[in-house]
């Protein structure tokens, strides 16, 4: 037996004695994740104690170093460790913008105080973390964003004001973009780290389309933010005025999230579902809907293969850097045209908005919410102009 | 495996580009061979010459003198074909007849594949019936006669079909029209007697041929496979032509979209290069998109299909129909973006425009296969 097969018969042994049956169900609404951090709660004992034995394990984070709160993984590894929490439906342990997003930052960019602190945090899920990238007038020009972090000597004061938060209301710390040098549009801006208890920070939630919503508007009001949390433990990520490659590098990461590169059920075919669907109703498929199911299908299909193909090129280092946005615009494009055609395969049982068929209107509001996808993590238009600029060398600005 | 090719690929990726690039090339076969109302509608050197590098026996195992390789090697010598827009009778020779003929006896084997190997010999395949590809629809019949076969019907778009040495012919041996039993595979010769053929030339300059059989005498060793058993061998045999295809069309798309983006970057309008309009820009990046997807839906298929994976069927029909699509967008995007000049039959990108059309329409549609991915995924 390889050391793999191996590896893979004892992940499935530690599974199955860990894992409770109540964890081993889909995700159903917003209650079935567990985001960690200061105030967090469990749904119920099953929670915890999946939660507490993937910690114990360094599987919130597998592929990080043990050092770090991980369980230091090879990439073989933790791709078995994922085939087989799939296998059993087993939900993720713990969610957290700082696994998806600070981790991979701080793993690259960080010192190895903020690192030993940070990621330990983070793995453990005693810290709940949000983003703070967008402002009122900077959305998909990122780069034109204006909170001012004025240097005061031993510590910044911040005044701004970001947007699209997501759950910042409960969140422990943001990471965040921040203005520290005017004259320097690119090399002025520093990826900080604030305690969201610090004075001066606030949050008011923003209502969607959708009648629900994750995000925030956060407020920033002559915060004091300290250049040191401690022995090697800089405020900010990389160098100062240097933040912008820590959010490029960030931004490459949420692109290839947001448009599923890893496969999941947006890029899945659905024609069959929805003809199960309409039947259920006592409903026939329009034969022209039906066609246009079918065209979406080998749209979908074509799609996830080039999803498995970005992911085997990005391994072997062939990939395009630009890529992912490609790949971006393509998926999300996708995902909007899907809940199109659910919404008219359910006919007017999806426009239902509070009924108990509907889970409280998930037909609708799922379709609402897709209609972000285009715009947040970079615009579909800012997407192509990437992918013209960078791969098809467009000329001009 | 992964998603792009292996060294061994990758090598034959180089010899087939460069090689379609040089000898293969717009100005030295499809405008000379046009130009000169060629009746074959491609060159028999250049068949040799694909010969010589062993590409006419991609498909054919070696100890039939061929390479014995599979759907992702035939698939890297059609994309460079479809790249070029090099007439030539590889897919329905090399992919088409020779996946049928690997199903043959011995002695057919025997008979048909050096010629095939040697680029002596071209064949076609005389499925379709109609206007539209419809194989579930069979209607031409062969009778028992003695020990052989007498051939009765009439086929269409049997391209290549005037100057192909053999041409494999789905006919029915028993059942009625729509049935999926009762087929049969003929490995019709090109001096049977009964047989003649109505030439057309399409618009894309190649030729094609409405085919009669007229109580034409086959001997019983004219069948390929098993007598009624032919649908399993015709479903192979289509199923590798439509992956070609599919990869000949990528190459379509590929050879449009360049063009166009290189003319992009020349042509001046308003005093700026057009390819500074943001409203270019993102036609060209959302047409590379497409690209780029169906590539990958058709390396996927190519690979499913060599490893004779359950699937294959289905996604060979995803990615006929994909490619049909994205095909069809490069070649509007190119002639679009072209402006007067991509009308003007100096100018290529006009010519990928006609490829486009034949190709998309062989072996079916987007239409057609969309229609089969709902069916067999049961809506």
């Amino acid at each position: 037996m390889s050391d793999l097969e191996q590896f893979r018969m004892e992940t499935r042994k530690w599974l199955e004695a860990n894992c409770p049956a109540e964890m081993r169900e889909p995700v159903r609404d917003e209650e079935d994740v567990y985001w960690g951090g200061r105030n967090a709660s469990f749904k119920n004992d099953a929670q915890k104690a999946w939660f507490e034995a993937c910690v114990e394990k360094g599987y919130t984070v597998p592929a990080w170093p043990k050092e770090y709160g991980g369980a230091g993984l090879s990439a073989p590894e933790a791709k078995v460790l994922r085939e087989e929490m799939a296998r059993i439906d087993a939900r993720p342990p713990l969610s957290s913008f700082g696994i998806w997003m600070l981790g991979p930052a701080l793993l690259h960019f960080g010192t190895e105080g903020q690192k030993q602190r940070f990621l330990n945090e983070i793995a453990h899920g005693e810290i709940r973390w949000c983003q703070g990238y967008s402002e009122p007038g900077s959305g998909s020009d990122l780069v034109s964003l204006q909170t001012y972090g004025e240097d005061k000597g031993d510590h910044w004061v911040v005044n701004g004001q970001k947007v699209w938060t997501s759950y910042a209301d409960q969140a422990d710390w943001i990471f965040c973009l921040v203005r520290t040098d005017k004259a320097n549009k690119y090399q002025g801006i520093t990826f900080m780290l604030i305690d969201m208890a610090t004075k001066g920070v606030s949050t008011k939630p923003i209502k969607l389309i959708s009648g629900n919503s994750p995000f925030c508007e956060t407020f920033l009001e002559d915060v004091a933010v300290p250049k040191s949390y401690g022995e090697d433990i800089p405020a900010q990520v990389g160098e100062v005025n240097r933040g912008w490659d820590v959010a490029k590098y960030l931004l490459g990461h949420e692109r290839e999230m947001i448009s599923g590169a890893g496969g999941g059920d947006r890029t899945a075919a659905i024609g069959a579902a929805m003809k199960r669907h309409a039947a259920k109703t006592g409903d026939d498929l329009d034969p022209v809907l039906r066609a246009e199911l079918a065209m979406f299908d080998v749209d979908a299909l074509a799609y996830s293969a080039m999803g498995e193909k970005f992911l085997d090129e990005a391994k072997a280092g062939r990939a395009h850097p630009a890529q992912p946005n490609m790949m971006k615009y393509a998926g999300t494009e996708l995902n909007k045209r899907r809940h199109e055609l659910m919404m008219a395969a359910g006919g007017s049982r999806s426009l239902e908005w509070e009924s108990e068929d509907t889970g409280g209107g998930k037909p609708a509001r799922s379709w609402l919410r897709t209609k972000a996808n285009s715009i947040e993590g970079g615009t579909s238009e800012v997407m192509l102009n990437v992918v013209s600029k960078r791969i098809l060398e467009l000329p001009g600005g | 495996m992964p998603l792009y090719h292996d060294e061994d690929q990758a090598m034959l990726a180089d010899t087939a580009s460069s090689f379609m690039a040089e000898e293969g090339n717009i100005q030295k076969q499809l405008r000379h061979w046009r130009d000169r109302d060629c009746k074959d509608g491609f060159g028999h050197g250049l068949w040799k010459q694909m010969a010589e590098l062993g590409f006419t026996g991609i498909l054919v195992e070696e100890d039939q003198g061929g390479l014995g390789m599979g759907y992702v090697e035939a698939g890297i010598v059609l994309e460079e074909i479809g790249r070029n827009l090099t007439p030539s009778p590889f897919l329905t020779s090399s992919v088409l007849a020779a996946t049928a003929l690997s199903h043959g006896s011995h002695d057919m084997k025997a008979r048909y594949l050096p010629g095939l190997v040697a680029g002596d010999s071209v064949f076609a395949v005389a499925v379709d019936e109609t206007a539209k590809h419809r194989p579930e629809r069979i209607t031409t019949r062969a009778e028992k006669s003695g020990n052989g076969f007498l051939l009765t019907g009439s086929k269409s778009f049997v391209v290549y079909g005037g100057s192909a040495d053999m041409i494999v012919v789905a006919a029915r041996t028993s059942g009625s029209d729509n049935e999926a039993e009762g087929i049969t595979l003929f490995a019709v010769p090109k001096d049977a007697k009964g047989m003649s053929h109505d030439a057309v030339r399409l618009v894309d300059s190649s030729m094609a041929t409405y085919t009669k059989f007229d109580g034409v005498e086959l001997d019983g060793d004219a069948v390929i496979g098993e007598v009624d058993g032919g649908r399993e061998v015709l479903d192979a045999m289509l199923r590798a032509g439509r992956i070609g295809a599919a990869a000949e069309g990528v190459g379509v798309a590929r050879g449009a979209m360049d063009r166009t983006v290189d003319y992009l970057k020349q042509r001046k309008q308003f005093g700026k290069l057009i390819g500074e309009f943001q409203a270019l820009q993102h036609r060209a990046a959302h047409l590379y998109s497409e690209v780029e997807i169906a590539r990958a839906v058709t390396i996927k298929t190519q690979q499913l299909l060599d490893a004779g994976a359950e699937s294959a069927d289905m996604m060979t029909s995803v990615a006929k129909a994909k490619v049909a699509k994205t095909a069809r967008l490069a070649v509007q995007e190119g002639v679009q973006m072209h402006g007067g000049i991509g009308m003007t039959d100096e100018y290529d990108i006009g010519l990928f425009m006609k490829r486009d059309r034949a190709l998309a329409e062989f072996l079916g549609d987007s239409y057609y296969h969309a229609n089969r991915v709902a069916e067999m995924s049961g809506y």
